[in-house]
């Protein structure tokens, strides 16, 4: 099963070799991991994504707990949470190729963030689904690059990670 | 006006902060934490700290011979008393020396406090002489590490590094020290208090939860306690034993959890495990009821996890660490709490009950345990021309009185020290558990006798594992510590030449041990009495002989049976209930 589990941690350096040397050493997936400092500069905030079976998963929130830097830790596929990922494309857009990716772009929400004589840079945000479709509906010869934030998930209504 | 520069000390007299270099300290620090000894190894990066543990004489250095040594000797101090342990070692070989030391403390869950020195902060990452990403480098095995950047975090972190290494499950912590920061001024203060909002460890156990553990435990017919060494660091034993008494219940010891309860106690039916008995191996898997103390269910205890769950039974799991809680076996009431406060509540609970279950609910249940007992799995076939290892571990806790501290190293002999060497009492069983560190017995027991003088501490070892850490004869020379040596030599790694004649044909494959060295010679090279022992009738007098010198280290080489194996035994994988007892079953 696929979780998203999201957590607080000190913003010291060295604090994100403890998780991902965690997941590494004890044989747990990581699909995505992004993290970045918070409101509050001394904490940082880290999405994982990752899969396995429950039991899996709770040894993954209680080891994760266990790290001295880690503050809090939810598991945000738990319960009703939202998912952002941003996509950042470059694809060749020459000839009639530089019409349809726009059209793409549009049909899919994205902006063209970059423009040359021969390629766009397409910025697009959403969940892992909605950009993997988008990679699938353009024509993956254009595809010159892509890069991926890795997701970014906060719960719904009133379940607020903070300390 | 003019005004003349005060001295430092005239500053602090009159009430301003005092301004200490980062050396300073961290000696400071260390004697206000009442730090007694210092196990450890100059290097170019811990000069400026030598320098200034030299000025005082407060907090004691013992120089080792052996980085490794320092951390096994802190760790021995450690488990033999209930203070934290203090190595400090210098930067790149310095620590990676010390790594197979820490990584022995983390698996043990030991409170320890290792100092390391670092290259200059300006140095680091540029490949310098002696650098190595010490954080980097011992992160997976210690509870946290910390690299001082700034003078003035040297006594906060030091702080925060006794917190953690004590509190919740313990554990080893590093703090690494630019040998730059160390020379750096700052005003010094020592913390008066450590808060950290990512670590708060729980204490008291769920009350909701140990009553329903307390229901479980009176309505069962078949139950069994099975304590680990949780209950040792809890320094919870007497009220393990208090609990153990008043339920009637039979208990096991882990490796980890030997003298947690009398091992001499009718109701102790002795460790479980690979090379547990029959009665606490068949009592673990057909039990209805398990109340697990800190214990964690490990491969060497519970063999195969599938083949342990397939017999229905309900368990209640008692630890200071949730991770540990339905890792490897689901349970079904976790208690997280420390042990001493939950064994605690649970006595009370007990005692405030008007209705307890009568003694008959479970006396079927006894009297299959001594059948089970009645087999007497651990019998050897003792003898008058060969020397049995498993006599001379009898011998020594006949001639102790089940008394000393025994250290251990890794082998054989450390399963026939577990197996008849009696422990009553905690914190006398000094063994290398869970990473299983040859070389561990020698340097933990020169911190068990500098924590306890006078007391009588034992090494049993091998041939093997004896030289893994034999130069700290020489330290034990220095330090004047009269430890006593029982190696049982069988010119084998003898746990490596048992598996390979159990399960690869007896091809002995690299596991006997040529050339060997004359260890009561040596041993007396350094100064130390050496005796060679070949006969069993010569066993007792020459164990006698080594305590009743009691200002000697004394080294005893028994000769002992080279084909001996350990009995009974679970082959790795295997369920609990399949033992081997005898070359006969193989």
């Amino acid at each position: 099963m696929r979780h998203v589990i999201s957590l607080l941690l000190e913003n010291e350096s060295g604090a994100l070799s403890r998780v991902s040397g965690l997941f590494s050493a004890r044989g747990y997936n990581i699909e995505s991991l992004t993290v970045a400092p918070t409101e509050d500069a001394s904490l940082s905030r880290m999405t994982i994504v990752t899969s396995g079976s429950d039991d899996i998963i709770e040894q993954i929130t209680k080891q994760l707990n266990k790290l001295i830097d880690v503050v809090k830790v939810v598991d945000i596929s738990e319960a009703a949470h939202i998912e952002r990922e941003l996509m950042l494309v470059k694809v060749r857009a020459t000839g009639k190729d530089r019409e349809e990716m726009k059209r793409m772009a549009d049909i899919f929400r994205g902006r063209i963030i970059d423009v040359s004589e021969s390629s766009y840079v397409i910025e697009l945000t959403g969940t892992q689904d909605k950009l993997d479709s988008f990679v699938g509906a353009i024509d993956s010869a254009l595809i010159l690059e892509t890069v991926r934030s890795g997701v970014c998930g906060v719960g719904r209504g009133d379940r607020v990670l903070k300390i | 006006m003019y005004l003349p520069l005060l001295p430092e000390g005239l500053v602090s007299f009159l009430g301003a902060a005092m301004v200490l270099t980062g050396a300073e300290i961290v000696i400071r620090c260390l004697q206000e934490e009442k730090v007694e000894y210092v196990f450890g190894y100059p290097g170019g990066a811990v000069l400026f700290l030598y320098d200034e543990l030299s000025k005082q004489d407060i907090v004691r250095h013992v120089l080792v011979r052996h980085e490794q040594a320092a951390v096994h000797a802190a760790d021995g101090y450690a488990r033999s008393t209930d203070k934290v342990g203090v190595a400090l070692v210098t930067s790149g070989p310095g620590v990676t020396n010390a790594v197979t030391g820490i990584a022995t403390a983390y698996c043990d869950s030991i409170p320890m406090v290792i100092i390391s020195g670092q290259v200059p902060t300006a140095a680091i990452g540029q490949d310098a002489f002696q650098e190595v990403d010490t954080v980097g480098i011992t992160r997976p095995c210690v509870k946290h590490n910390f690299l001082v950047k700034d003078v003035r975090d040297i006594a906060s972190t030091i702080k925060k590094a006794f917190f953690i290494a004590k509190t919740g499950r313990p554990g080893p912590v590093l703090v690494d020290i630019p040998k730059d920061v160390s020379a750096h001024k700052c005003e010094y203060e020592y913390p008066k208090t450590v808060a950290l909002r990512s670590y708060n460890p729980i204490v008291k156990g769920h009350q909701g939860q140990i009553r329903k553990a307390l229901g479980l435990l009176l309505e069962a017919r078949r139950p069994m306690i099975y304590a680990g060494g949780g209950v040792v660091l809890a320094d919870a034993s007497e009220k393990l034993t208090k609990l153990t008494r008043m339920l009637g219940f039979p208990i096991t010891n882990t490796l980890m959890g030997l003298g947690g309860h009398p091992a001499t106690d009718r109701q102790n039916l002795g460790m479980l495990g690979m090379h547990g008995t029959i009665e606490a191996n068949m009592g673990m898997h057909y039990c209805d009821v398990l109340l697990a103390i800190g214990a964690r269910f490990d491969d060497r205890v519970i063999g195969n996890p599938a083949h342990f769950q397939s017999e229905p039974r309900k368990i209640i799991h008692i630890d200071i660490d949730p991770s540990s809680i339905s890792k490897r076996v689901k349970v079904d009431v976790p208690i997280v709490g420390n042990l001493s406060d939950v064994l605690d509540d649970m006595i009370k609970m007990l005692e405030s009950m008007s209705e307890r279950p009568a003694p008959s609910q479970i006396e079927p249940w006894w009297k299959q345990i001594e059948e089970w007992r009645s087999r007497e799995s651990l019998k050897y076939k003792n003898s008058t021309e060969v020397l049995k290892p498993q006599f001379v571990v009898e011998t020594l806790w006949k001639v102790t009185k089940g008394d000393a501290f025994v250290a251990s190293d890794v082998g054989q002999h450390q399963m026939w020290a577990a197996q008849y060497y009696k422990f009553d009492k905690p914190r006398r069983w000094i063994n290398s558990g869970g990473l299983g560190t040859m070389g561990f017995g020698l340097p933990a027991a020169m911190g068990v006798q500098l924590a306890h003088p006078g007391s009588p501490v034992a090494v049993i070892t091998g041939e093997g594992s004896i030289q893994m850490c034999i130069q700290e004869l020489s330290t034990c020379k220095q330090y004047r510590l009269p430890i006593k040596i029982l190696s049982l030599n069988n010119r084998y790694l003898g746990m490596v030449r048992q598996w390979q004649q159990f399960f690869h044909g007896n091809r002995y494959s690299e596991s006997y041990m040529d050339s060997l060295p004359d260890f009561a010679k040596l041993a007396e090279a350094y100064g130390h009495v050496g005796l060679r022992v070949e006969k069993p009738g010569d066993v007792e007098g020459a164990i006698r002989e080594a305590f009743s010198r009691k200002n000697d280290l004394v080294f005893l080489d028994f000769q002992v049976d080279p084909t001996e194996n350990v009995f009974p035994m679970v082959q790795g994988g295997k369920g609990l209930t399949d033992m081997i007892l005898s070359s006969e079953d193989l």
